[in-house]
């Protein structure tokens, strides 16, 4: 039989669990940074109309980096693929849309377990990966 | 009392400041093994003919008992998946002398409950024309997520069996002299 310190330990400490991280509606609907900053980190241009190349391109490049491949669409452009990293799963959704006449638009967003990755050197580490597999220089849009 | 309570608090404290989990740095870079992961990954055909290519990959995902979940031509991509067993002999015995040594000890243990069990294995092929454009490149990888027998995934990883990519290739080529002969 516990004694009533024992349960009232186990209560506070069952307490401390319920914490949790953020309320249902900032989860669902919110993220940390503000729009803008957000598709600016996310977003690069690259000079290039083929968006076949483009596309089969940040394939592998996912593939490099050890993601496997969900799904894909050609007509709307977007790639989706998850790795594992111990026991999270990342996934990762990369979109592809012209810009202006000579220009291809990627867009990358990455989820890490139950969170969404919101930071730039993450993002620019895939960038930079993909402008070395295209020969291209990833523009900032601003 | 006012230990336990002072335990409690700091401990409440503790998991305050964990918050939430942390997030690792730097899963976007390239992993220093790519060259080598390259290699075991792909293989070269020498044909334009992407479609050729493209149905007999999922001719043998179908040889190999998966089913379709996804595929998009324009792009070369089909991806497959398969539930199988994942009972490991030699796992199974371990966690049987692990029980038996608690039994012979007067307590109890799950560690048959925790063995591998099941698993779905996911594969996802991609073909696209090689950089000269004279050849087919192809690139799979595999995938799996392990079940325990109490339902709880055990392990998720990316399969890097060199065995398993040599066999698969082994059965393409054989599909694509198949299919090329009409068989």
């Amino acid at each position: 039989m516990k004694s009533p310190k024992q349960r009232l330990f186990l209560y506070l400490s069952l307490l401390c669990l319920l914490v949790g991280c953020a309320s249902t509606s900032h989860q669902i609907m919110g993220t940390d940074k503000s729009q803008v900053a957000l598709r600016a980190i996310q977003t690069r241009a690259f000079d290039t109309t083929d968006k076949k190349k483009m596309m089969q391109t940040i394939i592998s490049t996912m593939q490099d980096l050890d993601f496997v491949i969900d799904k894909a669409d050609y007509t709307l452009g977007s790639i989706t693929g998850s790795k594992f990293l111990g026991y999270a799963s990342v996934t990762m959704t990369v979109t592809v849309r012209p810009r202006g006449e000579t220009q291809l638009l990627v867009r990358a967003n990455a989820q890490h377990g139950i969170q969404s990755v919101e930071d730039a050197a993450t993002y620019q580490d895939f960038f930079t990966s993909l402008e070395k597999a295209l020969f291209l220089t990833a523009q900032q849009v601003d | 009392m006012a230990r336990i309570l002072r335990l409690a608090v700091s401990l409440f404290l503790c998991v305050v400041m964990v918050g939430c989990a942390t997030m690792p740095k730097g899963f976007l870079k390239p992993p220093e093994d790519t060259l080598e992961k390259r290699q075991l990954e792909m293989r070269q055909y020498d044909t334009k003919n992407e479609e050729q290519i493209l149905s007999a990959t999922a001719g043998v995902l179908q040889d190999l008992g998966f089913t379709l979940d996804e595929s998009e031509t324009p792009l070369g991509l089909v991806v497959a998946s398969k539930k199988c067993d994942a009972k490991d002999a030699g796992q199974i015995a371990g966690a049987f002398f692990v029980t038996a040594l608690c039994a012979l000890g007067g307590s109890s243990s799950n560690a048959l409950a925790l063995v591998d069990a099941v698993q779905v294995v996911k594969v996802c092929v991609i073909v696209r024309p090689s950089l000269e454009g004279s050849k087919m490149t192809t690139r799979v990888t595999f995938q799996r997520i392990v079940w325990n027998a109490s339902n709880q995934i055990n392990r998720v990883e990316t399969l890097k069996d060199p065995k398993l990519y040599q066999e698969f290739y082994e059965k393409l080529s054989k599909a694509i002299f198949l299919e090329a002969q009409s068989i």
